[in-house]
This record gives structure tokens, C-alpha cells and sequence, in this order.
């Protein structure tokens, strides 16, 4: 099979894509240092600028932007073979929805004024709940079916909550940085937002990544699969929980980035034969390059702007979603 | 070894009660046409032993208490031809066969060469080698079925539980089928099938369990289930009765009158 010679080549050429784009970075950003002095900087001692800059802004930056695309990817490709359902997205269980939630209220309330990582801290307690009352929920036997509609359910509650906080904000200003904080950045995050996020990241990575097989097998059906020895119930957690804490952890320092979750794997797919267990660590890379492209374009096109990164990835995603739509529509019919 | 015995099986699904107190044993060698009207339990029956369903009673598979298994065990003393033919996504033809081998494969070892010519094997069965890499959801019904039967086969397990697999064959396709349930029956192994074809379940079989709303209300040889009495009674229709070869023919010509 031609997918199965390529495969190796494929997932070489998009790691290479996502080293060079973590290190094309580094290297954007409105003190324009060069490349060599950048790198130079990074791994010398001296506490100059240029160092501070590329240690204390940039690098955080690059490292939570391959980290949060590749949570994206890889948790749209498990959902997405999960659920069998190639429109399930990492938002769809309402744990990008409860992670804003639970930001927007340490905003509104002023706690994350008081100390800086309320915030984040908030945005994962958030998506900690939303998972809590999906899986209770969806229950043991629940199936794919109730997840989403629990996943749709709780996604509803929160937002209607985050509506309610813009609209009882105190004042113009704390309604302006709720605004602005649910569009999605990396802007101004340290290492103190990487060491706080990390852990969850891989610890979700690790339970989606676990999950290949049972993908695979689940291509036939929920009831083929259990009858091939997949325990669906272990299963649905792994699912539920590790895009919980990858997903809840990338929401709670980056905020909502939409599309990226829901187009890499379908742009991927193809290329891998369409096989579940192939497509994580392909879209997992995947999610990390369009991450890190987007980041760099948002420093390129308006620097002086603040353009958000989850704007930018839903401009050009759903025009780029609607061609796929068009593209795949006589396959699909 | 009985591979599966059922004892006092009752299910119910949102209250109402679709399995009363079942029970049957399966022996090695056997090949079993689950019969009955629409509705009677047979699908029912068939997931129910699979612990797809929560259900009472008692079911072991192999020898062993299947609540006790876990999926892997029961996966490796019984396969399942599911009566949906879902393939969700764009794989080839082979790599759905080669689904059949995952319960045998630690971790994420790959395909070993006995897996390989499991899978040959089972392609060549069920006549798929020719689209071994075509993409299985571009495949017509039938060739549908029988790629899914090859998975299923694949599996390798001493008992096979297929629902409703001859439903979209071409003739030469569903005797085909028959023809390898009853060598799998020859080799040792069993199967149990549901079927509505009476007359490929009266020829091919070797023992049949008619079932109606849930009871089994006969269980033997085809020549003693399937009698006129029986088919009036339970299907509500007339039947010619004949034999060729030395095995019976059941064909329903009309409505019973009532």
C-alpha cells in the first residue's frame, strides 16, 4: 500500500516542519534581533536583553504554541475517531467553552488581577467540571451519541454564563479584557504559563495517544470493536479525559483557538490512509505547525496591532473548511 | 468443551422484557440458524451473550463465566458479524480484515507473518482478494458483507456469532457463505447465525432454535423445527416441503389463512 510507504516520510516532513517552524519563532517579534545572535543568546548565560527577550517572551511563546497545536491536532484526530464523526472538534464536549468560562470569572470578579495565575487556574478548574458532568452524563453505556449531546449541552450553560458576565461587567474595561482574552493569544505568556500547562498537556497527549487501536478498531462500529476485546468504557474515558486536561490546559493559558482542531485532521486524513490510529501523531504535528504558522503570521502582518491568534485561525479556517466541504462533497454524497 | 452455554437469559430494553429464560448449549462443530419472526430476540440474543447488553442469567463462553472475561478474553473464544456494515471511514480493504488480528496483538506490536496469512486465508474465503486495496466504504453491499465476514473469520475463534450475514448476497455468494460456515462447523468450530432465508437455514444447518417473542420455542434438527405446524403457528405462513441431495427444502408459498 502506497500509505504505508509514505507514512514514515509524511510524519518526518511535518516533524521537520514543526522544528523549523518552533525555531522561525523564535526568531519573529518586534526587537528584530537576527537569527544567529537570537540562538546565540538562548543558550548563553549572560543576562543581557536579547537574552531576556528570547528566554522570557519568545521561547515560552514558540514552546505553548507547538504544545497548544498539537493538543488541537491530536485531540480533533481522537475525537474525531472516537466519535466516528469527522465534524467532532475539541470545543464539541464544552471543555473550550467551560475553560473560557471559568477565565471570564476570574476576570470579572478581579481575581486575576490579584494573582496572576487565578486565571488559568480558573480556566482549568472549568473544564474540570464540564468533564465531570459529561462523563456523569454520558454515564457507563452512554455512547458517543449522549457525549455530544451532553458535550452540546454543557457547552450552552457555559457560554450563556459567559454572556451573563459580559453583560453585568462592572465596568467597559474588565468587559474589553474578557472580549479580548476569549479570542485566543499567545502574546505576553512566560514560562510560568508553560510549567503550569505542560504537565496536563502531556498527561491528556499520553491518553489520547493510547488510544490507536481502539480507533482503529472502532472504524467498524462500537459493538464490532467491543466484540474485538476494545472495553469501551475505558476508552470514553481516555477520550473524555484527555482532551479534558490537553485541551482545558491549552484553553486555560491561550484561550479559545478555533478551527484548528477540526481542520487538521481532516486535511491529514487522506494522506494516511484514512487510518485513526495514523492520523494522531500526523495531526498532532499538523495542529502544531498551523499553530505556530498562525502565531508568526500575527506578529508579521500586524505587529503593531495585537492580532488575535484565534482570530487569524478562524479567518482563514472556515473559508479553507468550506473548500474541504466542496472538495470532499461528491465522496461524501 | 462447550463453547457457549446460556442459562435463564432474560433481557430487557427500556422495560420491556425481549428475552424470557433462555437456554442452549453449543458444542464444537455445530453450525446454528437462529430463526424467528421479526422482533422475536434474536439480535438481541446474540449481543446479550456478547455482554453488549446488560442482561440476567448466566453465559459461558469457552468454558469460562463470561462476566468474569474481559473484552480481550471474550474476543479471543468469540467473534461477531454484526448485522450493521458500518465502516466509518476511507481504509482499504485489508486493513479492515486485518482489524480482525488486533485482540491477538500485544500493544502496538505489529502484523506478524501468521497474522498476515490469517488474513490471506480469510480474504480468500470470503472471495475479497481481488479488492484487498480498494477502499472498503467505495464497495458495493454485498462486497461490503463479505469483507466484514473476512474480518470476522480473521479473528480466528472457536466460535463465531454473525447476525443476519447472508442479508445482500447474490445467491452464489450467500451458499458460498453457508458452504463456509459448515466447514468452519467441520474444522470444529461453531457458529451460530440468525437467519430469514428458511430455506438456506433448512439446508445448510445442522441444528436450528426458533425463537418467538422471546422464548425458544423449538430447538433441534432443521427437519424437526421447520415442520408446516411450526411455520403456520410462528411465521404465519405456508411452506412447501421437499428434499434434494439428502437435506431438506423449506420454501413459504403463501400466507397462512388464519
Amino acid at each position: 500500500m502506497s500509505a504505508d510507504r509514505h507514512y514514515p516520510l509524511l510524519l518526518t516532513l511535518l516533524a521537520a516542519a514543526t522544528l523549523a517552524l518552533f525555531l522561525l519563532s523564535l526568531t519573529v517579534g518586534p526587537a528584530g534581533i537576527a537569527f544567529a545572535d537570537s540562538m546565540k543568546a538562548l543558550f548563553s548565560d549572560k543576562a543581557d536583553g536579547v537574552a531576556l527577550i528570547m528566554r522570557e517572551i519568545r521561547l515560552p511563546r514558540a514552546i505553548l504554541g507547538g504544545m497548544i497545536g498539537a493538543t488541537l491536532g491530536l485531540s480533533g484526530a481522537a475525537l474525531q475517531g472516537y466519535l466516528r464523526n469527522p465534524l467532532a472538534e475539541p470545543g464539541l464536549l464544552g471543555i473550550s467553552a467551560s475553560a473560557s468560562l471559568g477565565a471570564v470569572l476570574a476576570i470579572y470578579t478581579g481575581l486575576s488581577a490579584a494573582f496572576a495565575l487565578a486565571l488559568p487556574l480558573a480556566a482549568l478548574t472549568g473544564a474540570v467540571a464540564a468533564v465531570l458532568v459529561v462523563q456523569a452524563l454520558a454515564g457507563q453505556r452512554g455512547g458517543a451519541l449522549i457525549v455530544i449531546l451532553a458535550g452540546i449541552a454543557v457547552t450552552s450553560f457555559a457560554g450563556a454564563m459567559t454572556s451573563l458576565a459580559l453583560n453585568l461587567s462592572p465596568n467597559p474595561f474588565a468587559a474589553l479584557e474578557i472580549m479580548f482574552w476569549m479570542l485566543g493569544s499567545l502574546t505576553d505568556r512566560s514560562m510560568v504559563h508553560v510549567w503550569l500547562s505542560a504537565p496536563f498537556m502531556l498527561v491528556g497527549w499520553l491518553m489520547l495517544g493510547s488510544l490507536g487501536r481502539a480507533l482503529d478498531a472502532l472504524t467498524l462500529g462500537s459493538e464490532t470493536a467491543a466484540s474485538m476485546g476494545i472495553e469501551l468504557r475505558k476508552v470514553q474515558f481516555l477520550a473524555v479525559f484527555g482532551t479534558a486536561a490537553s485541551v482545558g490546559a491549552a484553553t486555560a493559558v491561550a484561550g479559545a483557538i478555533g478551527f484548528v482542531g477540526l481542520v487538521v485532521p481532516h486535511i491529514l486524513r487522506p494522506l494516511v490512509g484514512a487510518r485513526p490510529s495514523r492520523l494522531l501523531p500526523a495531526s498532532a504535528l499538523g495542529g502544531a505547525c498551523v499553530v505556530l504558522t498562525a502565531d508568526i503570521l500575527v506578529r508579521i502582518i500586524a505587529p503593531e496591532r495585537d492580532l488575535k491568534l484565534g482570530v487569524l485561525t478562524a479567518i482563514v479556517g472556515a473559508p479553507f473548511f468550506l473548500w474541504l466541504v466542496f472538495r470532499t462533497r461528491r465522496s461524501l454524497l | 468443551m462447550t463453547l457457549l452455554s446460556v442459562e435463564n437469559l432474560s433481557v430487557e430494553l427500556g422495560h420491556r422484557p425481549v428475552l424470557h429464560r433462555l437456554g442452549f448449549a453449543v458444542q464444537p462443530g455445530e453450525f446454528i440458524g437462529l430463526i424467528g419472526p421479526n422482533g422475536a430476540g434474536k439480535s438481541t440474543l446474540l449481543r446479550s451473550v456478547l455482554n453488549l447488553l446488560p442482561a440476567q442469567g448466566q453465559v459461558r463462553l469457552c468454558g469460562t463465566d463470561a462476566a468474569a472475561m474481559n473484552a480481550r478474553q471474550r474476543a479471543a473464544c468469540v467473534a461477531y458479524l454484526a448485522q450493521e456494515r458500518e465502516i466509518a471511514w476511507a481504509v482499504p480493504v485489508e486493513m479492515v480484515v486485518a482489524l480482525g488480528r488486533s485482540p491477538h496483538r500485544p500493544g502496538f506490536a505489529a502484523l506478524t507473518d501468521k497474522d498476515r496469512a490469517i488474513v490471506d486465508a480469510a480474504m480468500r474465503r470470503m472471495d475479497v482478494e481481488a479488492f484487498r486495496h480498494r477502499i472498503a466504504t467505495e464497495l458495493s453491499g454485498g462486497e461490503k458483507a463479505r469483507v466484514l465476514a473476512a474480518r470476522a473469520l480473521a479473528q480466528d475463534t472457536p466460535l463465531l456469532l454473525a447476525d443476519e450475514p447472508t442479508a445482500g448476497l447474490d445467491p452464489a455468494h450467500q451458499i458460498a457463505l453457508m458452504r463456509l460456515f459448515d466447514s468452519l462447523a467441520a474444522d470444529g468450530r461453531s457458529v451460530v447465525a440468525s437467519l430469514h432465508d428458511l430455506g438456506l437455514a433448512a439446508r445448510w444447518c445442522s441444528r436450528l432454535i426458533l425463537i418467538d417473542k422471546g422464548r425458544i420455542v423449538a430447538d433441534g434438527p432443521p427437519a424437526s423445527v421447520l415442520t408446516p405446524q411450526s411455520l403456520r403457528a410462528i411465521y404465519g405462513v405456508e411452506a412447501w416441503f421437499g428434499e434434494a441431495d439428502g437435506a431438506p427444502i423449506v420454501h413459504p408459498l403463501d400466507l397462512a389463512t388464519p
